[in-house]
């Protein structure tokens, strides 16, 4: 009976084979080609197929040899720090520079456990002005800093 | 002498008002992420690089590097200070200069740092030069066959000198060459994995993945401990070292400069991988092993005096054979890139200004930083009161600026957030990022060379083992890969990196 004794290493072979057989599958449609010359899917396929290698032999090494459990995820940090940036990068062109940053800093700051909201409005606004400041006047890149400004 | 020449033309190119104020800039900047746990230089080159596309290109260089050495600096301050590491490069240093803080000693460790990284740093900039003229003439007469299996070799000795598992390292290295080769297959047209989504047939940035692996992996990681960071305040009493510590840490500094030198140059070398030398090296050699840990002044003085050394010796492989050896070097290759420089020797021929301003600039930075380091030390100090829940957010909001205005369009932001969840997947499968961004720097020029070397040998795959130096670079890297895997060197490689 094989058991997963280490499960880091056995989950990361278990992804890298996953990502060699999409590889695989998605570079089927392009030209394989000849050695002497290559199609668009002669590079892809070689790399999927080291992934493939490379990753069985990391699954099948976990279960020999033991390891550490996997750690835990730990959601808030990681939905909200990516959730507010995505936020930002949908809205900034249509709010504006200024809103978004003070958006983007309230929520970005819920993600720590010692956040507190105020604090976290005050640092926004001064961030937006210094956004605004360095970014839109000083290096005059296009961004709209209010949302009437499309 | 040509090689007078040549740092003639470059110190009038480094000289300029305009590219003083770039390299103080990088410097300032790198000093202050250096100071600043939790960032790096990685992810600051990444939100900086929009930025620079106004510049001239040697500007653009100049600053970019001024960043990877000055956070050598600046990651000091914070080692000897608050027995915190600011940058990778300098958790050693926490050993050693701590300690010798707690004794009220933490001026001369700052000034010895400083002094060490100041001495390696010349010396380092005079082999860059040096080095630079022979290795690319050689580098000139490299076929595709040769380019391939330099590249190789790159590759594989950047993850065997890095720890951690060897087969997790090489399957990031093939993630990453085939997230490098996304987009429009230049030979045949065809868009490669783009999901028909029209921004991926461009490709990826590497602005996206670095900042997406480097910098929001590393937030969220950071924000998951829940520990409250406690600084200590050391007053700082009689700056100077006394002749007595001048004579222990000499020596030091000149094998620290000399190991940092060497590593430096070595694919997967670079600031961290010397300072952990140094410090075992100095460890060995001392006639009194027992003072290390408890504030022996060699060992800051070895490892400071090692990772500047090899900071700036690890830009020899990028500047004259185009091969990045780190993840800064990476980095440097995307800069390099959207200035529409291809990495490489013919630099030096074809655009001499450019690479000789960037040597020069290396000194002149240096100097800047051992002037302005020790009097900036109390604003440095202060800037680590600045809790993470006020830092963090500011961190990401520059990176959402610097990634959305690559192109303007928020697919990269999204990208970029993609990037971080891999991130996160990766650091909890102890996955390291850097061999990924390695690969996706080299994937294009790996899979163009490989295509050539086999066009010109009518598909014959023998051409990389029958030129000799093709044959060479390959038969190193399949040794090392041997040498690595034998149980032995595992096990004393493993506690190499455990004792540091």
């Amino acid at each position: 009976m094989m058991s997963i004794r280490n499960p880091r290493d056995f989950w990361s072979g278990v992804l890298f084979v996953a990502l060699g057989i999409a590889t695989i599958v998605l570079s089927s449609k392009y030209t394989l080609g000849s050695a002497a010359r290559m199609g668009p899917g002669y590079f892809p396929r070689i790399l999927g197929i080291l992934l493939i290698v490379l990753g069985g032999i990391l699954a099948l090494r976990a279960t020999r040899s033991a390891g550490p459990p996997m750690p835990r995820f730990k959601w808030r940090p990681l939905v909200v720090v990516l959730g507010s940036v995505v936020l930002f990068g949908a809205i900034v062109r249509t709010v504006g520079v200024a809103l978004s940053t003070v958006l983007l800093i309230v929520t970005a700051s819920a993600a720590s456990h010692e956040f507190r909201p105020r604090e976290s409005l005050i640092a926004g606004v001064l961030l937006a002005a210094l956004a605004v400041g360095v970014f839109v006047i000083g290096l005059q890149l296009q961004l709209p800093i209010w949302p009437w400004q499309r | 002498m040509e090689l007078f020449n040549h740092l003639a033309v470059g110190f009038g190119v480094a000289l300029t008002p305009i590219n003083l104020l770039y390299a103080l800039i990088g410097t300032l900047l790198g000093t202050l992420i250096g100071v600043l746990p939790g960032i790096g230089p990685v992810a600051t080159i990444a939100m900086l690089l929009p930025t620079t596309y106004a510049l001239q290109p040697v500007s653009a260089l100049i600053m970019l590097a001024g960043i990877y050495y000055g956070a050598q600096y600046g990651g000091s301050t914070t080692a000897i200070l608050v027995n915190m590491p600011g940058e990778s490069s300098s958790v050693v240093t926490c050993l050693d200069g701590y300690q010798m803080a707690r004794r009220g000693q933490a001026g001369a460790a700052l000034a010895i740092a400083a002094l060490g990284s100041f001495f390696a740093g010349t010396c380092a900039t005079v082999l860059v030069a040096a080095v630079s003229l022979p290795l690319s003439a050689l580098a000139l007469k490299f076929g595709p066959a040769e380019y391939f299996s330099l590249m190789v070799l790159g590759l594989i000795g950047a993850v065997v000198l890095a720890h951690g598992s060897l087969v997790k390292a090489i399957a990031m290295i093939v993630l990453g060459l085939l997230l490098g080769i996304v987009g429009t297959d230049v030979n045949s047209g065809v868009a490669r994995f783009d999901f028909g989504i029209p921004e991926l047939s461009d490709g990826i940035g590497v602005v996206v993945v670095a900042m997406g692996l480097f910098g929001f992996s590393e937030i969220i990681l950071n924000l998951e401990s829940t520990e409250k960071r406690e600084l200590i305040t050391t007053k700082l009493r009689g700056m100077w070292p006394t002749k007595a510590q001048f004579k222990l840490a000499a020596p030091a500094v000149l094998r620290g400069t000399a190991l940092g030198s060497v590593l430096g140059v070595l694919p997967g070398g670079g600031a961290m991988l010397s300072s952990f030398a140094s410090y075992s090296i100095e460890k060995k050699l001392a006639k009194d092993p027992s003072q290390f840990g408890k504030g022996a002044i060699q060992g800051v003085a070895g490892p400071e005096s090692a990772n500047n050394a090899g900071a700036q010796t690890s830009f020899i492989p990028l500047l004259t054979l185009g091969i990045p050896e780190n993840a800064v070097m990476a980095m440097m290759v995307g800069a390099m890139m959207i200035h529409n420089i291809q990495p490489g020797p013919q630099v030096m021929t074809s655009n001499p200004q450019l690479f000789w301003g960037l040597v020069a600039s290396m000194w002149v930075g240096n100097l800047m930083l051992v002037v302005l380091n020790l009097p900036l030390i109390g604003i440095w100090i202060k800037l680590l009161t600045v809790p993470y829940r006020l830092l963090y957010p500011a961190i990401l909001l520059f990176c959402a600026i610097g990634v959305y205005t690559v192109n303007n369009t928020s697919f990269d932001v999204m990208q970029t957030a993609f990037f971080g969840l891999l991130g996160v997947i990766f650091a909890k499968l102890e996955c390291e990022p850097a061999p990924l961004l390695l690969g996706f720097v080299l994937g294009p020029m790996m899979e163009e060379n490989l295509r050539r070397a086999l066009l010109l040998s009518r598909g014959d795959p023998t051409v990389f083992a029958t030129r000799p130096i093709s044959a060479g670079l390959l038969a190193a890297a399949i040794l090392l890969v041997l040498v690595i895997a034998l149980p032995n060197i595992r096990r004393q490689r493993e506690e190499a990196f455990q004792e540091a």
